[in-house]
């Protein structure tokens, strides 16, 4: 048997290279979070000023909206054909799947994210006021929250009706904390009024914390009968 | 069993009326409040209950995972029901008693909001036992109300940073409170503890017979498969 390493390592360039060959969820994503960006600068129509208060909130609404997106085909793929069936009869751990497909989702978020966010700079003048270095790790902390949990529960919503419905029902409560951090984070960054190192340790924590329980959980879930 | 649950009812009811009595009549009237703060009686009591219940859902959860015994999953279910019925009643007694306090329905405060989004937790749980289907709801359940619970200090902690309106908690919160107004208000709860007992467990049995019944129906289309259709 490989080693758990090397079994989702083997996984993840499937992902992408599947990914790369389809592009089926970053285009849809990106497309997604470019209505979400022309939408919201008609309703709210910002001067700069109010563009830096307000873009912090916009940006990880429309990443979290987008991020469904990707979340929601990680397992589908799986079904067709049974493969999942086929992953629960092999000895490989069930962590090493897991933690192949949020990696994959933190990799297809980044990238959308690291493509939109010229974009919001553009369309809303955006200049941050305080230390522009943090945003990167907000930006990988949070990303990487909303993931872990997102690939959880969405390996969860398999076994519901409607499941493309279920995940943000279950996926949001539950990251209302990480992503009012994010948000905060964000804004502080952009104001420069307050200093967002408070945000980035809850940021941490709280990643921590839900990437051990996803690891101690996952193999519950997969094996649900 | 079948004799303590009319007792325990009749005892729910003489208390709570009791209960009703002391807070709207006995308890002294607030100097600057006056008689609308009278709804304190309903509102903390409730939300203690729907705490509680709610600490009983993620316990009787991790019982769950650990034994999968199916009591310990229907206890968790009916938990989370009545302590969502529970935190309803403390979300609308709250901008009752707001509105002509603080002038306003609802102010995004700290305790405020991590009790609405607790709600929102515990309605997607519920949300997620209706929407899966078959064996495996318990386990979904009970996983989905551990990463609930991991939560809430989360909750707590991010929105600690927001300004407080809210009056700081009355038990070990440092604020102050007449003893006769704290006498009544401990009578309230004992009142709706009972009888939020009373609610779960009748609403206990109503699900173990519910179970029961399925699976009498079930192993009956297994033995006579064309009389059941």
């Amino acid at each position: 048997m490989p080693a758990p390493t090397g079994i989702t390592r083997a996984t993840l360039a499937k992902d992408l290279r599947l990914e790369w060959r389809s592009k089926d969820a970053i285009n849809s994503m990106l497309f997604f979070s470019l209505l979400v960006v022309v939408v919201f600068s008609f309703s709210f129509d910002p001067n700069a000023e109010e563009s830096r208060q307000i873009a912090g909130g916009l940006i990880w609404v429309a990443f979290l909206f987008a991020a469904v997106v990707a979340l929601n085909q990680t397992w589908a793929r799986e079904i067709r054909n049974q493969v999942l069936d086929a992953y629960r009869v092999s000895p490989a751990p069930a962590n090493s799947l897991f933690l192949a497909k949020a990696i994959g989702n933190f990799i297809f978020v980044s990238v959308l994210e690291a493509l939109m966010t010229p974009l919001f700079i553009v369309f809303y003048q955006l200049r941050a006021l305080g230390p522009a270095w943090q945003l990167p790790i907000v930006a990988a902390l949070g990303t990487w929250a909303l993931v872990v949990n997102g690939t959880f529960f969405a390996a969860m919503s398999l076994r519901t009706r409607s499941r493309e419905i279920m995940l943000p029902l279950l996926l949001f409560p539950i990251s209302i904390p990480a992503l009012l951090a994010m948000v905060q984070a964000t804004t502080a960054i952009l104001t420069g009024e307050n200093n967002a190192r408070v945000w980035i340790a809850l940021l941490l924590s709280y990643d921590l914390v839900f990437t051990s329980a996803c690891l101690l959980l996952f193999e519950t879930v997969l094996n649900a009968e | 069993m079948k004799k303590t649950f009319p007792i325990l009812g009749i005892f729910t009811a003489l208390l709570l009326s009791y209960a009703l009595h002391l807070a709207l009549v006995v308890a002294p009237t607030e100097q600057t409040m006056g008689d609308v703060q009278r709804i304190f009686y309903y509102h903390v009591p409730s939300a203690w209950t729907a705490f509680i219940l709610f600490t009983i859902n993620f316990v009787a959860s991790i019982v769950y995972l650990a034994n999968r015994k199916q009591a310990a999953d229907v206890v968790a279910l009916v938990c989370a029901e009545v302590g969502v019925v529970f935190c309803t009643i403390v979300l609308v007694t709250g901008p009752i008693w707001a509105r002509p306090v603080w002038g306003i329905w609802w102010t995004w405060d700290m305790r405020l909001t991590s009790t609405l989004v607790l709600w929102l937790i515990y309605v997607s749980y519920l949300i997620l036992r209706r929407f899966s289907s078959g064996g495996q709801t318990p386990l979904l359940a009970a996983t989905l109300s551990v990463f609930g619970a991991l939560c809430v200090p989360f909750v707590y902690f991010s929105i600690w940073f927001f300004r407080t309106q809210h009056p700081q908690p009355v038990i070990g919160g440092g604020g102050s409170i007449d003893p006769r107004m704290m006498h009544v208000l401990l009578i309230n709860w004992l009142a709706f503890s009972c009888f939020a007992f009373l609610v779960c467990w009748s609403r206990y049995r109503l699900e173990k017979l519910q179970r029961e019944l399925d699976e009498a129906h079930a192993l009956q289309s297994l033995s006579a498969p064309r009389s059941a259709r």
